[in-house]
């Protein structure tokens, strides 16, 4: 099943009196499942792909289906609400609320759904727990180093069972050592059955993909399925 | 319904967390706005006990009562060399109006000049000594501390006796034991019969009869100034306030007798009331309330342009922030709400600390003006408090709610 369809999309800025095209005409589809790395210099576009593929941004031509709805022309509020319920975002500077603890970071998307409190604070706990936080719900961020912070930013995205986790160079803040403890625990997430997508400029991180989608210039440049040194079960057998 | 209470609960304890979080920030952004309420109140509060001042003021003359005077107290249309030239009442005038009324409760005479009154080596300067006839007591709600008022036959003797006002008492005799004692007037030695208790209006200024010395009128006439050079003012009382109107119609048409008035000619004489001092203590009260308000109005003014300044600097720090939020679900309108809460909160908060401010200066100012601060005020200066704050947070969250969430996630 699609959950994401793009086609013919562009996205033109207005620099001055200069247009800039950050994407010229990227079609693509992703199932649900699949694990893709989005990869490619800086300034191929790739940020912009990734901002519209999260509903951050709306492209200046094309369409985008997500789950079958055209999002392309839908406003704040309705783009607002898919981010909300369908997009777990996990970001390169961890981006959580400096002031508030792990567990109310990891409630906040939560808090904007509309969940009762005593029923959002069991999940953002449990997902707490998932991601090996369970000792650390009421540590703020700078208690914590800096693969808890991502850990607890990745227990943010799962929170809401999102249709999509969108991470945008998570390991860039992070040590190497720290960084494949990170991309362990994307694999087992994507060993749960969810669809995964990941942009990087780094091989070794794309390569715990199973499919990369190289970007340069606005266009794809090339889109192939690769063979991990990892292979989850996906038949629900591993169970976390 | 549901949703909204949902959103405002949850609206509130993101707020409260930000100001918890920002502490120092929010404390200075509050010291406006207590400043304005703080204002607010003292400035209400005061007016309040001002006018209650006037009322109790007045209300001492007597609401029942009407003065015959040569002059027009609360005079807006008649010129003032025109009442100048009104021939002078007298004492004679009194007599034949007191023969000729029937309606009214009580009738006095009285003449005033200003002396000093001393007794040993206390004196006290500019009293107004009132030259009157015993019937005066019975116009007035003045009661005594000690003594009595001088009788129909002191009156009629122009016995040289005084009732003191309670706080002239007080300043020629500190210790007391007033009655019995003498005073010096101009060189005149009275004898006190009696001292007033005391009536506190202190709008009346010299006119408060805590500040003044009453007399057999004859008195007056014979040590202080002659008889033409000031005209007697008639104090009457009407027997209850339905009979005022018919009080005051009777004496027109007997002072009009008196002076010997013809058809066509007008009254050479004014009936004064104390409605006519209501009227202009109103018009006063209300000069003040305006000028009032638009101080106090003018201090919350600068306070919510420093609520709404703070506001502009948090959001454009917490850019990223907002990011965040609009990133992982946050609609418009829920950061719209989230700042404004904020602004409303802190606020609020700047209101209670305002409103124990007030309440600790209007214990101060209590000791030269009775005050107090009312439960209309402290709903006032809730009810102002929040207002501002969703006044003057609106621009600021409006700018934060429209943030554009993948400029707002790139903000460091």
């Amino acid at each position: 099943m699609n959950i994401i369809n793009i086609e013919h999309i562009a996205k033109i800025y207005q620099v001055g009196s200069e247009e800039v095209h950050a994407l010229r005409d990227v079609s693509l589809d992703i199932h649900k499942g699949e694990y893709v790395a989005i990869m490619g210099p800086s300034g191929s576009g790739k940020s912009t792909l990734m901002n519209i593929l999260g509903c951050l941004d709306t492209p200046t031509h094309g369409i985008y289906n997500f789950k079958s709805v055209n999002v392309s022309q839908m406003n704040d509020n309705e783009l607002a609400n898919i981010r909300n319920k369908e997009i777990g975002f996990v970001f390169q500077t961890f981006n959580l609320l400096p002031r508030s603890d792990a567990l109310h970071n990891v409630e906040l998307p939560l808090i904007y759904a509309g969940i009762p409190s005593h029923e959002r604070k069991d999940k953002a706990r449990e997902a707490l727990e998932h991601v090996g936080l369970s000792d650390r719900i009421h540590h703020r961020p700078n208690e914590l180093s800096g693969g808890q912070r991502q850990r607890v930013a990745i227990a943010r995205a799962l929170v809401t069972s999102p249709a999509i986790i969108l991470a945008d160079e998570p390991t860039g803040n992070l040590d190497t050592k720290t960084g494949e403890d990170i991309m362990a625990l994307f694999n087992e997430i994507y060993g749960l059955g969810n669809t995964i997508i990941l942009v990087t400029h780094e091989e070794y991180i794309a390569e715990h993909a199973e499919r990369i989608i190289r970007i340069r210039d606005g266009m794809i440049e090339n889109d192939e399925n690769v063979s991990n040194r990892y292979i989850p079960q996906k038949n629900g057998s591993s169970k976390l | 319904m549901n949703t909204f209470l949902f959103e405002l609960k949850e609206g509130l304890l993101i707020s409260l967390r930000a100001i918890r979080a920002n502490k120092v920030r929010s404390a200075l952004t509050i010291f406006g706005i207590v400043i304005g309420i703080t204002a607010v109140v003292l400035m209400s509060t005061a007016i309040k006990g001002i006018d209650n001042a006037f009322q109790k003021g007045v209300s001492s003359l007597g609401s029942d009562n009407l003065y015959i005077d040569k002059w027009e107290w609360f005079n807006n249309d008649t010129p003032w060399w025109e009442l100048r030239n009104r021939k002078n009442l007298n004492l004679e005038d009194f007599e034949k109006y007191k023969e000729l009324a029937q309606l009214p409760l009580a009738a006095a005479p009285t003449v005033w000049s200003n002396q000093t009154v001393k007794h040993k080596d206390h004196n006290v300067e500019s009293i107004i000594i009132q030259g009157t006839n015993e019937e005066y007591i019975n116009t007035t709600n003045l009661s005594f501390d000690e003594g009595r008022f001088f009788n129909e036959l002191e009156s009629s003797g122009g016995r040289q006796v005084a009732v003191l006002g309670f706080e002239v008492a007080k300043n020629l005799f500190p210790n007391g034991n007033a009655i019995n004692q003498d005073v010096k007037i101009k060189g005149h030695k009275f004898k006190v019969v009696g001292v007033l208790s005391e009536q506190g209006s202190w709008v009346m200024g010299n006119f408060n009869p805590d500040k003044q010395v009453f007399t057999p009128i004859q008195n007056v006439f014979k040590y202080f100034h002659s008889e033409w050079f000031r005209s007697v003012t008639i104090n009457i009382r009407a027997r209850n306030s339905q009979m005022v109107e018919a009080t005051k119609e009777e004496a027109i048409g007997i002072m009009r007798r008196v002076r010997g008035l013809k058809y066509n000619e007008a009254n050479d004489f004014s009936i004064n009331q104390q409605e006519g001092l209501l009227n202009t203590i109103n018009e006063t009260v209300g000069v003040i309330q305006i000028a009032g308000l638009f101080i106090t109005g003018l201090s919350l003014f600068v306070g919510a342009v420093g609520i709404m300044n703070i506001m502009f600097v948090s959001v454009k720090e917490r850019t990223k922030e907002i990011g965040i939020r609009k990133a992982i679900g946050a609609k418009r309108r829920t950061i719209l709400g989230q700042f404004i809460t904020e602004s409303a909160i802190i606020c609020l908060f700047g209101g209670i600390v305002g409103l124990i401010m007030a309440v600790i200066l209007s214990m101060v100012v209590n000791q030269f003006l009775p005050t107090s601060v009312q439960v209309d005020s402290v709903v006032l200066a809730i009810v102002i408090s929040i207002a501002t704050g969703v006044i003057s947070g609106f621009a600021p969250a409006y700018t934060a709610a429209k943030l554009d969430p993948v400029e707002a996630l790139r903000y460091e």
